[in-house]
């Protein structure tokens, strides 16, 4: 990326377009030829040198100390310090343990949820019902955490809130859902299955469109019911979309999702409540600790990779089409 | 082709479509329900328990928001970095994505695999963070427009939608002695208006929605966009054990709450039918080739 930065800046020096043919093309030429072209790719490469590309710099950090009037450059290097801080922190084991169960919650109960609604759904041959449920379902991906958020805290309300009285009513109890430890969970996955199971489908009905439709009118003529099939085409049919949502599930499986988490985290359910992300923004941005918390978000995202990475290879060796 | 359909199957077809519209129905509900509240009194809303449609109907809530000045700037505010936001991205990505599309282009396989691997790879939350401080742009807007101006995903995508539209356009305008940011401007532009109307609105959408940006770029709360502004007002006092919140700080009357969310929700219920129009397609076709 660094070329077309130079190469923007000689194309006066160069002829006119059009070389010889069958000459060697000189980079000078070719520069000048597409000049135009290098000069629209400038705003780009400069975005991604200095927003995506400088942060990466920026991690090393996690290996120093970072003094916010020196910088990252001329701050002293402490190696493995902070990661050994970390792991020998009481907050790890909780933190990791938050995380994971959140993120099986999520791979356990939203996932197959998600392929089983797109199961229901591609079931339905009237189609305008169909139509009208995919329209439904599909609209609380578009909204905010924040708005997730504050329905849940209107629909929870204690003392008032639709939910909080129909549930306290049917189990005979007086929870207060938003701020009791117990429920954090159940509300997390709830909001997730809430605002994404809809979308989630899209993927999985657009594979189902795929399987062969022949197979199912063999599969009637040998007396196969309808659970039959889905169970013996439709889902073979699909599998490997399934396998490839999966893997990819399970490399974000850490990436609990900040926003709803920071949401929904207060003072009386933070010991359930902190997960690597929002403890990265606590530690590092309100409390100032800048080497430390990148030092926990290097080793959150390097786990994803060994994650992506890994169920890949588990894939392929069950002689699956992986992901890459 | 008809299947033939047994009792069972009947049976099945019939529980299933009373299952899907009951699951469409209960998405539904919370809008319902914060919508009717909007236009409730404060009384019936801790009266009833649940309702659909307020008994009395009053424009209370909608009164006092647009009558608080912290309101009417988040909601200006919100507006503006939206549609500021949503250009430069646009500008940007078809920018950056059009000479991407020229195969016999040098250093744009370089360039593409950089794209990837930042998609793969991010410097994260702090290094983002100390960057944006260190560039002077905390409590600036740029701040909520400048770190995501540029989706790498979406480049590929029209990046991939420009290598497929036919090379003779393109020729035949360069027979005719057109620049290349002409052939852009006149040619290629005008052919994707669909597609790129459908990434503007995926942008805004994105934008409109962003809660993460202001909560870590602006500290100063007459800056606060509409989702800062929403999470300020919902979040009842005793939960705030996390925000940046003001002690003397006292909560809104319930019917309030509804009424901004209500506004938070609606530019996004408005344009969700050209959204689903084309979501589906684009999804599909995001595809990642060099």
């Amino acid at each position: 990326m660094t070329t077309s930065t130079v190469d923007v800046k000689t194309p006066e020096q160069a002829p006119p377009p059009v070389p010889a043919p069958g000459r060697r093309r000189r980079f000078a030429v070719h520069f000048a030829h597409y000049k135009w072209l290098y000069l629209l790719l400038l705003p780009g490469v400069i975005y991604f040198a200095v927003f995506r590309y400088a942060p990466m710099y920026g991690v090393s950090i996690a290996f120093k100390d970072y003094v916010p009037f020196l910088g990252v450059n001329a701050s002293p290097w402490v190696g493995f310090q902070h990661f050994e801080d970390f792991f020998s922190n009481p907050d790890f084991g909780r933190l990791l343990g938050n995380t994971l169960i959140l993120a099986f919650l999520n791979l356990g109960i939203a996932f197959p949820l998600t392929i089983v609604m797109a199961l229901l759904l591609n079931e339905v041959r009237l189609s305008i019902l169909k139509r009208t449920v995919q329209t439904l379902v599909y609209i609380p991906h578009f909204l905010s955490w924040t708005i997730v958020a504050s329905l849940s805290f209107l629909l929870f309300a204690l003392d008032f809130g639709p939910l909080f009285l129909f549930i306290n009513s049917v189990l005979g109890t007086n929870i207060d859902f938003l701020s009791d430890p117990a429920w954090f969970r159940p509300l997390i996955v709830l909001q997730e299955i809430w605002k994404n199971t809809g979308w989630g489908t899209i993927i999985f009905l657009a594979a189902l469109a795929t399987v062969d439709q022949d197979q199912y009118e063999a599969a009637i003529i040998d007396g196969a019911g309808r659970f039959r099939r889905v169970w013996h085409i439709t889902l073979p049919g699909i599998r490997s979309t399934i396998i490839v949502m999966l893997i990819l599930a399970i490399g974000q499986m850490l990436n609990t999702g900040f926003e709803q988490i920071y949401l929904m985290t207060n003072a009386l359910n933070r010991s359930v409540a902190d997960v690597f992300d929002t403890y990265v923004y606590f530690v590092g941005i309100t409390q100032g600790a800048y080497s430390y918390s990148t030092a926990v978000g290097l080793f959150k995202s390097l786990v994803g990779i060994v994650l992506i990475f890994g169920t890949n290879a588990l894939a392929k060796r069950f002689n699956q089409s992986g992901l890459f | 082709m008809k299947i033939h359909n047994t009792r069972g199957g009947r049976i099945f077809d019939a529980a299933n479509y009373v299952f899907l519209v009951l699951i469409g129905v209960l998405t539904l509900l919370p809008f319902i329900y914060v919508f009717a509240g909007s236009f409730a009194t404060e009384a019936e809303i801790t009266r009833r328990a649940f309702f659909v449609w307020p008994e009395q109907f009053s424009l209370g809530s909608y009164e006092y928001i647009f009558s608080t000045a912290a309101f009417i700037r988040a909601l200006v505010t919100t507006v503006l970095v939206t549609a500021v936001g949503t250009v430069v991205q646009l500008i940007l990505t078809v920018t950056m994505a059009y000479p991407l599309a020229k195969r016999n282009l040098r250093g744009r396989q370089l360039i593409l695999s950089l794209v990837v691997f930042a998609m793969v790879f991010s410097g994260g939350m702090i290094p983002t963070f100390l960057l944006i401080k260190d560039l002077g742009l905390l409590n600036s807007y740029w701040a909520l427009i400048l770190p995501a101006a540029i989706n790498p995903f979406s480049l590929i995508i029209i990046k991939n939608f420009f290598q497929e539209l036919p090379a003779e356009l393109e020729e035949s305008a360069k027979m005719d002695g057109a620049t290349e940011i002409g052939i852009l401007w006149r040619i290629l532009l005008p052919l994707s208006k669909p597609v790129l109307a459908t990434f503007a609105l995926f942008y805004a959408v994105g934008i409109w929605n962003d809660f993460m940006s202001p909560l870590l770029y602006l500290s100063d709360n007459s800056k606060w966009t509409l989702q800062m502004y929403l999470r300020q007002v919902t979040a009842s006092s005793d939960l705030l054990g996390t925000g940046n919140v003001d002690p003397n700080y006292i909560p809104p009357e319930q019917g309030i709450k509804f009424a901004v969310i209500v506004v938070a929700t609606l530019p996004i219920l408005i344009f969700y039918p050209f959204l689903q129009k084309h979501f589906a397609k684009g999804m599909l076709i995001g595809s990642v080739k060099g």
